[in-house]
């Protein structure tokens, strides 16, 4: 696997890790807790739907990048 | 002999070997992620199965919000290292020091927040008394790592202990304040005192052994990246093609340290 393939996979793992922080954080406020890890979540998510927009970019970059 | 040995390349550094498909370096680094694979599946099972089988398991007992700003870094220093790599596959040699830079620095950031974490670990205690009563807080002072019999072995010993002890809630970020009022325990009363080390329980040892493996991969990743950003990056004038391959295989090594902190982050802080 290349550099290329593997940071699809790395964007990907992201992606996910940003948007089930943020379900964990929405699901910890409403058994009440804490503002700050709240806050965060919802950073997550926006983090999230960022490197959406990275992920879209980036392929557009590498796709005329050979690594045979 | 020595000048046949002179005349000698190694083959398939730049280019593919036809059976694998892959150049030296590729297939070397891959093999080596393969024992890493191992190495953290074998404490990931471990981990899995100690929690499984607990009949009571500390959960909240780490920092977030220094687990999110540590996961935002290691993020962006392997977005850094590949745009360090594709830099070189444009030929912009300037460009690949900036981001190979910044990677080691984000590098260096995310050691900082851990040494960070680590010092608090080591200056919160539990404190037990001989009536049975237990605490968890900061002594006064903030000593790193004192235990009941360095405290009385000093040349004059304290006849008492002021304990800060932590608020109910403590763990979860957000509260009014961390800590209650403090308390005067007499030094003969106590039974226990440790700092949250790795020998506190079954989750601090691998918290530990989790993350402080993980730091040396991340130590490993500096001293690597630092090369190819310093001297290693001679090489580029001599060979640019495998200098650009080897920056991808250490691009390679770096994402995986980023993966397996993106197994750790909701493991051990959020789970």
């Amino acid at each position: 696997m290349s550099l290329k393939a593997f940071h699809i996979v790395f964007v990907l793992s992201t992606i996910l890790l940003c948007f089930g922080f943020g379900a964990w954080a929405i699901h910890d406020r409403l058994q009440g807790g804490g503002v700050v890890e709240f806050v965060l979540g919802l950073l997550a998510l926006a983090g999230g739907l960022a490197m959406m927009v990275y992920f879209k970019a980036v392929l557009k970059k590498l796709r005329d990048i050979s690594t045979f | 002999m020595h000048a046949h040995a002179a005349s000698m390349t190694i083959p398939h550094t730049v280019t593919p070997r036809p059976d694998t498909g892959l150049y030296n370096a590729r297939l070397g680094i891959w093999l080596f992620l393969a024992s890493e694979v191992m190495l953290f599946g074998a404490l990931f099972s471990s981990y899995i199965l100690l929690r499984v089988g607990a009949s009571e398991w500390p959960q909240r007992q780490l920092s977030i919000p220094l687990g999110t700003l540590n996961t935002l870094v290691l993020i962006l220093s392997s977005i850094s290292v590949v745009m360090a790599w594709l830099a070189l596959k444009h030929k912009e040699f300037g460009r690949f020091k900036l981001w190979q830079g910044a990677t080691v620095l984000l590098a260096l950031l995310f050691l900082t927040v851990k040494a960070f974490e680590y010092h608090d670990k080591f200056t919160h205690y539990y404190v037990q008394t001989r009536d049975g009563r237990s605490w968890t807080g900061h002594l006064e002072g903030k000593p790193f790592n004192l235990t009941l019999a360095r405290l009385q072995a000093g040349a004059t010993p304290p006849t008492e202990i002021v304990f800060h002890p932590d608020a109910a809630g403590h763990g979860r970020t957000g509260g009014k304040t961390d800590h209650a009022e403090a308390l005067r325990l007499p030094v003969s009363e106590l039974v226990k005192l440790e700092a949250f080390g790795p020998w506190r329980n079954t989750f601090y040892a691998i918290y530990f052994v989790l993350t402080g493996l993980h730091a040396l991969h991340v130590i490993g990743g500096i001293l690597v990246l630092g090369y190819f950003w310093g001297p290693g990056s001679r090489m580029w004038f001599r060979e640019p093609e495998r200098f650009t391959n080897r920056i991808e295989v250490a691009g390679l090594y770096w994402h995986f340290v980023e993966l397996v902190w993106i197994f750790l982050f909701p493991t051990l802080y959020l789970l």
